[in-house]
């Protein structure tokens, strides 16, 4: 713990949540709101975009109190602040559109649980100062964000033949409904897994070095 | 982090916590402060469009309440002072039917619909669910299922000879099954979320239409009075 390998730069630090350290694809974090609200892209996307905005508010946060705040306290200091920038996004999407709020449901309330976000806090942003935690920040949450709309563009387009709710067959398309459902979620993500581990595993064999 | 750190003093951790609650007790407020005005305005308009779509023509419309009493703006009655409704009226300020909120559990929860009511017809002749958290793909049909939707395109609303409650009480039938006008026919494997909604407007209905058919007139004068 003492010999730290060198600092991240600041492209690095927002680019690990994006690709490297993906929630979705490589951490498999956030499973919850992965699977409930990914029936959608809109509603994929705002919900990847009102984690973002969680996520980077408390890493600020987080990152300007790592110096006063005692370890003993960190975690309900922690839940304090997420549980803020939760109510406050919560408070936003109402004011932007009730009817994407009510699509989103109780899982906006949830991102208070969302692990990547207390988690990100605990091993990121407590350590790091407030320009890398941000960045991090920002590039988890944009991680995640795709993550959701990977799967909720393909479970739309599968279970109920739109995109962001324009139709894209002829009215003649059978739903695959199956998709727009708990079990479709899994079947999605299972896929998005198989490709990334391919690409991978591929790219892996084509530069042994690492 | 082999040599454990300083203790912290309790006076340390009570300190960082109240502050850090104050500063975000004053974040979360100013959210509810700044957001309050358009979520207000969002709900309105929300409850306003879906008025207007359930009644059929509607182009304005004006919350009432009806009590034993008669029938008062919404605006400056008591929250719970009796069945709240809608009264919508086309252009020329003709009151073209009301509308009423309506709600029952449903399978997952509770399913809310605005339902359409002619008095002139005295019949129910529109349905929208306004929310729901039924299955997607299976309960949540009872939204756009057009078969389903044509159900409440007149669906008998007829008071009894006394004018107390439905002449006869609006019931949901298994799919296939409606013969009479005041019968829903449900959505074949969607039953239960069917059910909910027949069961919500029947309920809604049997409390409102009483208090409404004693006090119709006051609400087409109201009309006169207010149209433009």
């Amino acid at each position: 713990m003492n010999a730290q390998p060198p600092r991240p730069t600041p492209l690095e630090e927002f680019l690990e949540g994006i690709w490297r350290q993906n929630p979705v694809f490589v951490m498999i974090l956030g499973m919850c709101p992965v699977m409930a609200v990914t029936v959608s892209a809109v509603n994929a996307l705002a919900m990847g975009l009102a984690t973002t905005f969680v996520l980077t508010g408390s890493a600020l946060l987080v990152s300007l109190l790592r110096h006063w705040v005692p370890r003993e306290v960190r975690i309900a200091t922690y839940i304090v602040i997420i549980a803020s920038f939760v109510t406050v996004v919560d408070y936003l999407i109402q004011a932007l559109s009730l009817q994407l709020y009510t699509a989103l449901g109780a899982f906006i309330q949830l991102i208070v649980v969302n692990c990547i976000i207390l988690g990100r806090a605990e091993a990121h942003a407590s350590k790091n100062p407030p320009l890398p935690a941000v960045l991090n920040a920002l590039g988890m949450g944009l991680g995640f964000a795709i993550g959701l709309l990977a799967l909720g563009s393909v479970r739309e387009i599968l279970g109920a033949g739109r995109l962001f709710g324009l139709a894209l067959f002829g009215a003649d398309f059978q739903p695959w409904g199956v998709m727009v459902q708990p079990p479709g979620g899994f079947f999605v993500l299972g896929g998005w897994l198989l490709l990334f581990n391919w690409l991978k595993k591929r790219q892996g064999r084509l530069q042994p070095a690492r | 982090m082999s040599t454990p750190p300083m203790p912290t003093t309790g006076l340390a951790m009570v300190r960082t916590l109240g502050l850090v609650a104050a500063v975000c007790g004053a974040l979360v407020v100013a959210a509810y402060q700044g957001t309050l005005a358009a979520v207000e305005a969002n709900r309105r308009q929300a409850l306003e469009r879906a008025v207007l779509q359930t009644v059929p023509g509607a182009v304005r419309m004006r919350a009432f309440v009806a009590t034993q009493a008669g029938i008062v703006p919404a605006e400056g009655a008591p929250a719970a002072a009796g069945e709240r409704f809608y009264a919508a009226y086309d252009a020329r300020g003709r009151l073209l039917g009301i509308a009423a909120e309506a709600a029952a559990h449903g399978y997952a929860g509770e399913v809310r619909v605005l339902y359409a009511y002619d008095p002139a017809r005295e019949a129910i002749t529109g349905l929208t669910v306004v929310a729901h958290k039924e299955t997607p793909g299976i309960g949540d049909k009872v939204m756009h299922d057009t078969a389903f939707q044509a159900n409440f395109r007149a669906l008998d609303a007829r008071l009894n000879a006394q004018r107390t409650a439905l002449a006869n009480p609006i019931r949901v039938v298994r799919h296939g099954a409606k013969r009479a006008p005041w019968e829903i026919d449900a959505i074949a494997g969607a039953t239960v979320t069917s059910r909910a909604v027949g069961k919500a407007v029947n309920a809604s209905a049997q409390r409102l239409l009483p208090l409404l058919a004693a006090h119709l007139e006051a609400l087409r004068q109201d009309a006169g009075k207010d149209g433009t």
